[in-house]
Order: C-alpha cells, then structure tokens, then sequence
C-alpha cells in the first residue's frame, strides 16, 4: 500500500495534451456540452479496436478531463460506440442496444470494420459496416485506429462549438 | 425556542445546500481519484454538468414495470434530502423542532434502501435483482454495527441526537475516549460498506457480475438516473455529516447566531475537503473485496463498535 502510494506520487500526471478535434461529425450533440456517456458495442471485432479503446481509457489521454465517460448501461448512454464489421449473429443485440438508448443519441463506427466491412467484407456471415444497419454520425477510420484518432473524434462532439472555450482547455 | 418558522426557513436553506453541495463533493472525489491514478481530473462541476444533461434526456420505462419504477427516483431523493435534516451541518442546536434523532436516521435510510432494492427488482432485469439483493445483504450486516456505534455516542453524551453528541463533544463537555475513536473507526468502514465505496463496490466498474450499487441503477434512464445518482451523492454526504457531527464535531458552530455561521461553513467546507482526499486515497490504495469476503469486512465494522461499546465500561466509568 505504501510502495503503491509513493509510486503514485513519484510519477506525477501523465496526461498528453489533447489532439485537435476533428472537423469530421457535426456538433454539438447535446444541449449540454463538456459531458458524454458512451456505450461501447462489440459486434463481431478482432478487439484490436477494443486494445485502443483500453489505451484511451489510460492515463496517458485520460478523456475524462473532457466529461467523457464510459458507462455500463445503454440507458445511460448518449454515445454508441461500435466496434467491427457487425457480424449476423451481432446484428439483432446491436439494434437492441441502440434502442434501448435514450434520445438524444448517436452512433459512431470505429475502425475500417465498422465503416465497410473491412477486411471481413463480402463474408456470408457479417453485414458490412455498422451504417448498412444503423445511422452513423461518424467513423473513425484505421485499422485500428489510434486513441487519439478516436479521442479527436470524440472532442469534437463533446466540446462546444467556440474556439475560445477550447483555449481554456 | 425557535420559532416554527425560523425551523422551516433553516431547514428549507440547509435542504437547498445539500443538495448543491452534494455533486460538489463527489466532484472533489472524483478529481482526487482521477489524480491518483496520475491523469488530469475532470472538473469540480463535472457532477452538475453530467446529471443537468441526464435532465435533458428521455425517460425510458421498461416494459412491463410497475408504478414503483417510476416513482421511486423522486421518493428516494427527497428522503434522502429529508434525512439530511438529521445531521448536524453548521447549525447551533437549538432546543426543540428536531423531528428525530440518529436512530431516526438509521430508519430512513434503510426505508431508502429497500425501496432502493425493490426498484431495480422492478425493472425484472436479472442484474437489478442482483444488486437488491446484494445492497440489501450489505445494509443487514451494516445495520447493527451502525446502530451500536450509535448507541456508544449515547453512552458518552446521553443522547442519541448528533446534535446534541456534536455540542457536548465540541463544549468540552465530553472528550474524545477510546469508545469514540473505536467508534468513529467503525463507522468509516460503515460508510464504506453503505455508500458503496471501494472495497466493497467499485463505483466506476463495467462489470454487471461484480456491481452491487450500480447494478440497481442499470435500469434508470433521463432525469430519472440523474435523481439516483443525486441521492446517492446526498446520501454519502449525510453520511460523512454524521460522522463529522459523531467524531469531529470541533467548528460546527462557529459562535451563537448568524455571525457565526461564516466560520462554521469554513470549517465544514475544510473538512470535507479534507474527507475527500482521504477516502480518494484510500479507494486508490485497496483493492476491491469478493463479495464473499464482504460479511468478514462487515463483521470488522461490528467488532470495533462492540469493542468500542465495551471499552466504555471498562476504560471510562
């Protein structure tokens, strides 16, 4: 307990400053900005996105300064997060999700997989993509695509709309 | 005596108070997590900002629920907002006008428990029938090792009103004994258990199987889930009120009448300061217990309450 404690203050903050948002899904979201839950849906993933979800999740991109949070529950969700080419068997457990989510809510498709099929594409057994079965706001292109590819996306929903408010970030 | 109406308006002012200051602290928790794990924390308003959005949201009800899913978001929260009058917070006590005393206390939030439990049974997921069940087993094992801490307060100060503990404790009428220090140890571990702390829930854990508190949760959508999770922020702080009120009761008051009352709010504001980066750090340095290894951490809480109870009689009369 102790050698954690020191370990702890020894290392100090971690955090890297934050990647430019992207230009890329609309914004904002919701009326209330600096606040963001998100459901993460894997349907049918080889889980190298979910590694970079993980590495998000860190401390080294620490979204939580942003108010973006990771939740356990659908219903508590503004944000669905999906991951891979939605496999068949995925397809009927990723609609439930997302109606089980409250309005307002979005969608967005992470990695090559969940924008077309990626390299599964064409296969008897995956749809192809996660737009070919719900709306989709935005992707986030790569294979997979890096944390602060993602985080940039995800900041450019959560932060206000005025640069100036972004400065005191 | 009060008249009833400086009663209404004092208790009116200090309903609103807590509810404000409630996020706040779980705010200031949240960021002294947040440092510990060595990544920029999130801001103190954060709290505000994620349940005024939740305000904004729909309200889903699951299919085939009864009236009680619906209601009990609002019963919980003003019971808990009710409960809080129970404490002492900055406030000289004054005779008469308090509706009830800790014992009082101890009912309330047990009513607040089951019905806590009974909601998310409710929603007929499999996992609010879990975590009722499982909040339901913490709160019987917490229950007795509460009401006897309780009961070692009212050896010391003859009363089991916090107001009065509070007052006799911080005049030097009485002074702090072994029985009290035993007794505010057990009731740390008491808080722990009851407000689903760290090492008996994790509160930011995805993990249904492991989930006691949140699990009730799961089911709650829009400004519904955002009344949860206020009383639950209301209900850790007025556990930290008693305790404060129980242990460290020294600036509660600040002098007689309102002068008073600016110093009084310093003190208060510095020592749930001080309370949050100490459960921060201590939810940072434990790991979580199994679930099996709960009653054993309950038990704890039982024995130093009892040992507490008894070092009265042995070490100080």
């Amino acid at each position: 307990m102790y050698k954690i404690l020191l370990k702890i203050l020894r290392t100090r903050l971690l955090t890297e400053p934050l990647p430019e948002p992207s230009s890329d899904p609309p914004r904002p979201l919701l009326p209330v900005t600096g606040t963001l839950a998100i459901r993460h849906v894997d349907a049918g993933s080889c889980n190298a996105c979910e590694l970079e979800l993980h590495a998000l999740n860190g401390s080294y991109y620490s979204p939580e300064q942003l108010g973006v949070r990771f939740v356990a529950s659908p219903r508590h969700a503004d944000l669905l997060l999906v991951t891979g080419p939605v496999s068949c068997h995925m397809e009927q457990a990723l609609i439930d999700t997302y109606d089980a989510m409250p309005f307002p809510k979005a969608v967005i498709a992470i990695g090559d997989c969940a924008r077309n099929g990626g390299c599964f594409r064409g296969s008897y057994a995956v749809r192809e993509g996660v737009a070919s079965v719900l709306p989709v706001l935005s992707v986030v292109p790569g294979c997979p695509p890096s944390p602060a590819a993602i985080l940039s996306s995800l900041e450019a929903i959560v932060l206000p709309a005025t640069p100036s408010v972004r400065q005191i970030r | 005596m009060k008249s009833f109406w400086v009663f209404l308006g004092s208790s009116l002012a200090k309903m609103v108070l807590v509810v404000f200051l409630a996020p706040l602290f779980v705010g200031w928790l949240n960021m002294v997590r947040a440092l510990m794990a060595n990544r920029t924390p999130p801001g103190l308003l954060q709290p505000f900002k994620d349940w005024g959005k939740l305000f904004t949201k729909e309200i889903i009800i699951p299919e085939g629920s009864s009236m009680l899913f619906r209601w009990i978001p609002r019963i919980v929260f003003s019971l808990l907002l009710m409960s809080s009058l129970l404490v002492p917070m900055t406030e000289p006590h004054d005779d008469g006008w308090v509706f009830g005393d800790a014992l009082v206390l101890i009912g309330i939030l047990s009513l607040v428990r089951v019905l806590m439990s009974l909601g998310a049974m409710d929603s007929g997921t499999p996992f609010g029938g879990i975590g009722g069940r499982r909040e339901m087993m913490v709160g019987f094992l917490a229950e007795p090792a509460t009401i006897l801490v309780i009961f070692t307060t009212y050896l010391v100060s003859h009363s089991t009103m916090t107001f009065v503990t509070a007052d006799s404790l911080q005049s030097g009428s009485i002074l702090p004994t072994p029985s009290l220090v035993f007794g505010g140890l057990s009731f740390f571990l008491i808080l722990l258990g009851e407000n689903a702390r760290m090492p008996i829930d994790n509160p930011a854990t995805h993990l249904e199987l492991t989930m006691i508190h949140e699990a009730m949760m799961l089911e709650y959508t829009g400004p519904s889930l955002a009344l949860m999770e206020w009383a639950s922020a209301i209900k850790i702080l007025v556990y930290l009120l008693m305790g404060i009120g129980l242990f460290f009761p020294w600036g509660v008051t600040g002098g007689p009448g309102w002068s008073g009352l600016l110093p009084a709010f310093g003190m208060l504001a510095g020592k749930l300061f001080m309370a949050g980066a100490i459960l921060g750090v201590f939810e940072t340095l434990v790991a979580k217990l199994r679930i099996f290894r709960v009653p054993e951490f309950m038990t704890l809480a039982f024995l130093l309450a009892i040992l507490g109870f008894l070092s009265h009689f042995v070490l100080e009369t």
